[in-house]
């Protein structure tokens, strides 16, 4: 009966050659690689368009209360939220409205309003079950489930230096081609040749923090960063304008067209190609499999009027964001929904996120200008980052970048003050007054390795708007994340006190993931890759094991996440997957790209 | 913040020449079709409405009353700046809960509410326009009962003395409301309003960004980047503009 009626309600659209669903990041990348194929190419977004000019307008782009605290540009929970509870023994209950971590939505995805710290995973992440059983033994690793991404460092390379050069990004390289570079970060793997733009000039905080690092011996190096050192024209011919420190740049959209978004690199180009369309307001509901589940025919979508369509493709690229990929994969039936308690099943499988803990140094007589920023101006220190450390002699694995990156003075969310202090009154005033100009931040952005009890999958009770489950997510951080969070904490400790500063605070992460206060929109896992089908959702090239004309592109294919921003490596696998299917899938479409 | 997707609306339906489909009149914008050349439309954009005060458009005039004292505690007046009530803060508030925020229509909404752990955040099936309405009418009555006042008759320390309570859960409140909730509600609205961009009703003259040092809405520090610990000169401007400005004009 339902299905009947579902039958006679939608419309059957003309076919296309492919179905992206959602144009941001992954989506425009994808779109402008296959389009350049000469493909009939289609992107779904969820969201409604989005440009500079309209979106982010110079004229109140700079509204910290629309766009940071009411979050104008993100995914409504209204449209679609999860559930989340900290173990399987509890009840999940929805997040109604987003706090820890804030999803994209509309054309540039969370591209959009990122941030822009541009990193690459090493090779030692890449190979991490490999290496940490070789260097510490299998025992080390017993009570997590990392497991290896079935690529390597080298591999990897020539796809983030197509990222890298297409987002301009401005930093300093640290290793061209396995020869020290002064100046940058000596940990990183060996890059074919230097960031695109030079590093941005740095604000008071970082070059103290940079000074201070360095007088104890550590290895301080610029921020890879998004935003624009100088004007900058990119391999596509598409100019962008150098920042201006403007200090709304995370949870915004950048009025300058200084920060690499899709808007900013790809869709000025891809909009002009008769050979691609976006459907914006239109969501995807699943991906529609032929008789028999192994070859996808669809997808079918419902637009903002409430009619729904069906969609015929040859390849389908789930480009959503890896959350919603997961999700969407489960709503699809493609694979088997992970089940922790016999450890089969691969879709909601290494669900990892971000372990950050972050230090505050009191001044008395410094001004640092904190509205005085960019979204990824600062220094980083690398010496206590994956496995650049010997963990030999401690009693975890794993790391975190240590980062000065002091990315805004907005005063309604940015207001430090001495522990202690009220939080309302004369007194809180008078310390809100002292500390806004005079305190300095950092923090360690932690790795997240994987347990057999973080996981996703689907609500047995919560629906959405459709009336579809929601997915839920268990999550807590696991002892060897707190282990190595409390390590990176005394670290971090060690330079607070060589600042000699008033006095200063440590927040370290504890047990207990709260879904409430924001930490990072750094989810990954879900639908990872790998080599092994019964562990891993897709290849090496992001393409389904069950259903090969689908490809799942995003953080998703993560099988652990590092202590770094996702982005470098989600823009690296989409032109992996885009080099994949140009030069191998489309010989033999239908076909898997790797044999298992 | 309503009015943002009433302007949507009719900008998109301007722009719908272009769409394929149907539209309803309940979305914030609509199905559209794009090929061939960038969609941009000149004024097109949607900047904020400016909040006029004068009026209330959500709070009763006694309801009114004790926000305003509220937000005179909260934010109190001294030689740093002047209180929350002449700020504008209670204004802002009341703009707030006529819209979106109010109202929770971005929120999940749906049931069935179940009392959640502290990391599961709010669960509570009333939103924050319901909240107020409660949350000071049993404020009025705890008080009415216990001192035979209302807030704002109260002296300064025993107002300060009951936030203070409200805030460490240590007062019990007619008809279910959580104290500690409430007043934490209370205290991020009052905050937003006395930090947000003057256009949203509060941080009267920019308040709060000349007594922290906050340049507001400027958008390009090219030439300060470098000169470290040094301070910046230029005063703050908001969306809407500036004083100072105003000033040179006449
Ligand atoms: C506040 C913030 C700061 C960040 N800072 C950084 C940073 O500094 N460095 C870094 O590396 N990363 C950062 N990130 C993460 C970064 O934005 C993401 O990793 C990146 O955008 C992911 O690209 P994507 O293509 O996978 O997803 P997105 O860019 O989010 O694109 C996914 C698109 O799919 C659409 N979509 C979803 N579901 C559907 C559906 N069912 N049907 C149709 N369309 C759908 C969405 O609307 C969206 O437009 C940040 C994120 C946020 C939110
Ligand atoms: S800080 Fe720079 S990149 Fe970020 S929004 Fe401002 S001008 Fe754009």
């Amino acid at each position: 009966m339902a299905r009947e009626k579902e039958l006679t309600m939608t419309t059957i659209l003309p076919r296309k050659d492919v179905v992206i669903v959602g144009l941001g990041w992954t989506g425009s990348i994808l779109a402008h690689e296959l389009t350049d194929q000469g493909l009939d190419v289609l992107a779904i977004e969820r969201g409604p368009w989005r440009d500079t000019a309209t979106d982010f307008n110079i004229g109140y782009a700079q509204d910290e209360l629309r766009y940071s605290v009411r979050r104008d540009l993100f995914l409504q929970p209204a449209v679609e939220t999860m559930t989340m509870r900290n173990d399987p023994s509890q009840t999940a209950l929805p997040m109604r409205d987003f706090g820890s971590f804030l999803p994209g939505n509309g054309v540039g995805g969370a591209g959009v309003h990122w941030n822009g710290h541009t990193w690459r995973f090493w090779d030692s992440d890449f190979q991490i079950k490999t290496n940490l059983t070789k260097r510490y033994g299998a025992a080390r690793i017993a009570d997590l489930q990392v497991e290896d991404w079935g690529v390597t460092g080298a591999e990897m390379e020539p796809y983030y230096d197509q990222f890298e050069y297409l987002a301009g990004i401005s930093g300093k390289a640290g290793n061209i081609k396995g020869k020290l570079q002064e100046g940058g970060n000596p940990f990183e793997d060996p890059r074919s040749r230097d960031y695109p733009n030079p590093p941005m000039e740095m604000t008071y905080a970082p070059t103290l923090f940079a000074d201070v690092g360095r007088s104890i011996g550590l290895h301080p190096f610029p921020t890879p960063s998004a935003n624009m050192s100088r004007t900058y024209v990119n391999p596509l011919g598409i100019t962008m304008g150098q920042c201006t420190y403007c200090g709304f740049c995370e949870r915004f959209g950048c009025a300058n067209y200084s920060k690499s978004s899709a808007q900013t690199t790809i869709l000025p180009v891809l909009m002009k190609k008769a050979n691609f369309e976006v459907r914006t307001d239109s969501e995807v509901l699943h991906v529609d499999l032929a008789p028999g589940g192994k070859s996808a025919r669809g997808v079918t979508y419902v637009d903002t009027s409430g009619q729904e369509f069906f969609q015929p493709t040859d390849l389908v690229l789930l480009c959503a964001y890896g959350l919603h990929n997961a999700r969407l994969m489960m709503l699809s039936g493609i694979g088997k929904i992970y089940d922790p308690a016999t450890g089969e099943g691969t879709v909601g499988r290494n669900y990892c996120y971000q372990t950050n803990a972050g230090v505050q140094v009191f001044f008395d007589d410094k001004n640092f200008n904190p509205f005085i920023a960019a979204g990824a101006l600062g220094q980083t220190i690398d010496d206590y980052n994956g496995d650049a450390f010997d963990h030999g002699g401690l009693d975890f694995v794993g790391g975190a970048g240590i980062n000065c990156i002091p990315t805004n003075g907005r005063p309604i969310g940015t207001r430090p003050t001495l522990p202690g202090t009220p939080k309302w009154g004369s007194a809180w005033k008078k310390a809100t007054v002292a500390g806004y100009k005079s305190t300095l931040g950092y923090s360690s952005q932690g790795s997240s390795y994987a347990t057999r009890t973080n996981y996703l999958d689907l609500d047995p009770t919560y629906k959405d708007r459709f009336g579809r489950p929601l997915m839920r997510m268990t999550f807590d951080f696991p002892d060897n994340d707190i282990r190595m969070s409390n390590y990176l904490c005394d670290r971090m400790e060690d330079i607070a006190k060589a600042f000699g500063g008033k006095q200063y605070s440590v927040g370290r992460r504890k047990k207990g993931w709260d879904s409430v206060p924001y930490q990072s929109t750094h989810n990954t896992g879900g639908v990872i890759m790998g080599t092994d089908p019964k562990k891993s959702a897709v290849n090496s090239f992001l393409q389904s094991w069950d259903v090969p004309n689908v490809f799942v592109i995003g953080a998703s294919a993560f099988p652990q996440n590092a202590g770094k921003n996702p982005t470098g490596t989600v823009g690296a696998l989409a032109y992996r997957a885009a080099d994949g299917i140009r030069n191998h899938y489309l010989r033999n479409p239908g076909a898997p790209l790797v044999q298992a | 913040m309503d009015r943002h997707n009433t302007v949507q609306l009719s900008r998109r339906l301007f722009l719908s020449s272009v769409a394929m489909f149907t539209v309803t009149a309940t979305s914030a914008s609509f199905a559209r079709s794009l090929s061939g050349s960038l969609p941009w439309a000149p004024m097109s954009s949607d900047p904020p409405m400016q909040v006029v005060s004068g009026g209330w458009q959500f709070f009763t005039p006694q309801e009114a009353a004790l926000v305003e004292a509220i937000v005179d505690r909260i934010v109190p007046a001294d030689d740093l700046s002047m209180g929350g009530k002449e700020a504008g803060c209670a204004v802002y508030i009341d703009r707030q809960l006529t819209g979106a925020f109010g109202t929770s229509s971005r929120l999940y909404t749906q049931g069935p509410f179940l009392p959640g752990l502290p990391t599961q955040g709010y669960q509570g099936e009333a939103n924050p326009a319901q909240r107020y309405r409660v949350g000071l009418a049993s404020i009025d009555a705890f008080l009415k009962q216990r001192d035979g006042k209302t807030f704002a008759e109260l002296q300064p320390a025993d107002q300060d003395a009951f936030l203070a309570a409200m805030e460490a859960g240590k007062v019990d409140l007619p008809n279910g409301v959580k104290a500690p909730g409430f007043f934490g509600l209370l205290l991020q609205n009052t905050m937003e309003g006395f930090f947000a961009d003057p256009v949203y009703g509060g941080n009267k003259d920019m308040v709060s960004w000349r007594m922290l040092g906050f340049p507001g809405a400027r958008y390009d520090y090219r030439d300060h980047v470098s000169k470290h610990n040094q301070p910046y000169p230029r005063p703050p401007v908001s969306i809407e503009g500036s004083p100072e400005w105003l000033v040179k004009r006449s």
